[in-house]
């Protein structure tokens, strides 16, 4: 009886139930969509934020010391190299799949056949690299330094045939030299000398300007640098610092174990940096503090956001549906008086009230649930330009609130309920 | 021992007296009325008796049990098992049929019988109805419906509120001869009302007036039919 009368209830007055089913629906969809932008907005604002470049920076042991005491400026040699071969071994360490790039410099002094001098800086710009993993990644300066504009010509293309003859210029050299894409420079170095054609000029909008970019077997060549290299800079997606994070930094030493086995398994650029230098021999890597810093900041701040959106859009279904349980059940409170009127306990009337919200909240929860994975991928695209990965966890969470969002909402029109006295209401005192 | 004494029993709100120290016995298998002018406490009295409210003062016993004392969970278990309610504004289920709306108090009183419910329809003359909403019936059948939920946990005392209230001659005709055959068959009948006619068709009727007794009349021609002028 108590299905039939629940089933009259759901069907005979479907209008009001698809009423309460279409705001929890509501509710689920926000709850959906911000967790699941929430939860993804992590990679995302990462990712954006790679634009700003590199994260990491990794340079031999003896030129971090150096340049800590002497204060030498990026770039000028200390006589130190790391080794090229080592280079793939950035994408083994433990927090591999959070390297999202990384790029070799190495750089020399040449001169242009007018006998001016020119800093030459080799690197990678689309280097195409299979890992041991069976993973395969194009590293390089194209991606780290996507705020370069190419005024003339294009990138270099290493994967092309011409990858090694062609050179980029910076801007104020073109300028100075009257250089212009498709032109033949001729460079001169202390272990050799070479001809190549300029691919593209560029704008960095900095140093980068007074200089010429060609890849790194043409100025190792150059430099007479086989095999060696510079630095390394890093993009890693990281976890904002904490306190934990600020003491291993500091000292990996200080921590105890069950401290360090949570700094090493969290991705803090702290924790990436020292599993870098674990396999990049002799080598110091240090986080770039302003790039690292702010983007732990933003990322905090844009989580924040979203939690504080996903609880106002929470509290507004509950209210909702805290004002329709309501209203529902005081329109209903000649049926329910006589419910009780008739013989039904206080815990009948209860149960019978919940079970109708519920199936409403199961059926608005669900159409909920899938409205809000698509509004995430509304956000995702718009803001993101990219689909949202909706975490597993986003189901059991959303599933969770409905229900607590439901009763929470019902607990008024319950109270309400309790307190009905059927000579009031049949009465109508 | 008569199946409802009221002893001493006021029912006071702030100054107002609406039940001031009534007393008053109904037998098993009685057929009694109650009339009144609005705010006589009629209601009021139907309410106590009917355990939908608790008396200010006095003794309220229903088969020796003082009702008066009981609390409300107690109170709700006394009325379905002993007491039919039937009220002037039918009160049906909207969302369920005449069937069920009967099947419901089964429901709340013991286990659901559809065969049994659909007896009850019968006796109403309401079988062929069974499966119609309450807005698919008109205002007679919806109180016959209410009669047969009524007598359907087979109460000791069916308490009726204005039940012809709302109803015309023809249908005010079927329902008091359905309480007239429930009388028949033994059960114990309090009827509320204005009207003097279907006050005059009981076995006795009691006047109240400012929530007092102000009169009671025996009815030594009792039919149980109804007769209209």
């Amino acid at each position: 009886m108590f299905l039939r009368m629940l089933k009259g209830a759901l069907f005979r007055q479907w209008k009001k139930m698809l009423m309460i089913a279409f705001t929890i629906a509501l509710g689920a969809s926000l709850a959906t969509a911000m967790l699941g932008v929430m939860m993804d907005v992590g990679d995302k604002v990462n990712q954006e934020l790679k634009a700003y470049g590199a994260n990491i920076k990794v340079v031999p042991k003896d030129a971090s010391i150096i340049n800590e005491l002497y204060d030498i400026e990026d770039g000028e040699s200390s006589g130190s190299y790391l080794r090229e071969d080592e280079l793939g071994k950035i994408k083994t360490i433990f927090w591999a799949f959070n390297i999202v790039d990384f790029t070799p410099f190495v750089s020399t002094e040449a001169t242009l056949p007018d006998g001016s001098p020119v800093k030459v800086t080799g690197t990678w710009f689309n280097h195409h690299m299979d890992l041991p993993t069976g993973e395969s990644l194009d590293a390089g300066i194209m991606n780290l330094r996507s705020w370069w504009e190419i005024k003339e010509g294009e990138w270099i293309d290493e994967q092309s045939a011409a990858g090694n003859d062609v050179a980029l210029v910076g801007a104020q050299v073109a300028e100075a030299n009257n250089l212009h894409a498709g032109d033949k420079i001729h460079l001169t170095a202390s272990a050799g000398e070479k001809d190549l054609t300029i691919a593209g000029v560029f704008d960095a909008g900095g140093d980068e300007d007074d200089g010429i970019f060609v890849t790194l077997d043409t100025a190792q060549a150059l430099a007479g640098l086989d095999g060696k290299i510079d630095s390394i800079e890093v993009s890693a997606l990281t976890t904002p610092d904490n306190e934990l994070a600020e003491k291993a930094a500091r000292d990996p030493k200080s921590l105890t174990v069950k401290q360090y086995e949570t700094w090493y398994c969290t991705a803090y650029v702290s924790s990436i940096c020292y599993q870098i230098q674990e396999v990049i021999t002799d080598s110091v890597a240090s986080a770039v503090r302003q790039v690292a810093d702010s983007e732990g900041e933003i990322l905090e701040k844009t989580q924040l956001l979203m939690v504080l959106i996903t609880i106002l859009s929470l509290v507004g279904a509950a209210l909702g549906i805290c004002n329709l349980v309501t209203a529902s059940v005081m329109e209903r409170a000649g049926e329910i008086g006589l419910m009780k009127a008739i013989g039904a306990q206080n815990r009948s009337v209860t149960l019978m009230v919940l079970a109708e919200i519920v199936f409403s909240a199961i059926i608005g929860g669900i159409a909920g649930f899938f409205m809000g994975m698509g509004f995430a991928q509304i956000i995702g695209h718009t803001v993101f330009g990219s689909a949202i990965s909706l975490r597993p966890m986003v189901v059991p969470l959303v599933a969770v609130l409905v229900v607590i969002v439901t009763i929470v909402g019902s607990i008024p029109a319950i109270r309400l309920l309790l307190k009905l006295r059927p000579a009031e209401v049949l009465h109508g005192r | 021992m008569s199946l409802l004494e009221l002893k001493n029993v006021s029912k006071i709100y702030g100054s107002l007296h609406a039940l001031d120290k009534v007393n008053m016995k109904v037998e098993e298998g009685e057929w009694l009325a109650i009339m009144g002018p609005s705010g006589s406490g009629k209601s009021t009295m139907m309410n106590i008796i009917g355990c939908m409210d608790k008396p200010t003062e006095g003794e309220v016993l229903l088969e020796g049990v003082d009702i008066a004392k009981e609390n409300n969970k107690n109170l709700t278990t006394i009325r379905r098992d002993k007491i039919g309610l039937i009220f002037q504004q039918f009160h049906l289920v909207s969302y369920l049929t005449a069937l069920e709306n009967v099947m419901m108090a089964q429901y709340y009183h013991s286990l659901p019988d559809e065969k049994e419910a659909l007896e009850a329809l019968d006796r109403v003359g309401l079988k062929d109805r069974a499966k119609h909403l309450p807005s698919q019936l008109s205002g007679g059948e919806q109180q016959r419906v209410c009669v047969a939920r009524a007598l359907i946990n087979y109460p000791k005392l069916i308490l009726a509120d204005e039940p012809t209230g709302n109803l015309d001659e023809a249908n005010e005709a079927i329902v008091v001869d359905l309480f007239r055959r429930l009388h028949e068959d033994g059960t114990t009948l309090i009827v509320v009302t204005h009207d003097p006619e279907v006050a005059e068709v009981a076995q006795r009727t009691l006047v109240l007036r400012d929530g007092r007794i102000d009169r009671e009349t025996i009815n030594e021609n009792f039919t149980g039919k109804i007769r209209f002028d």
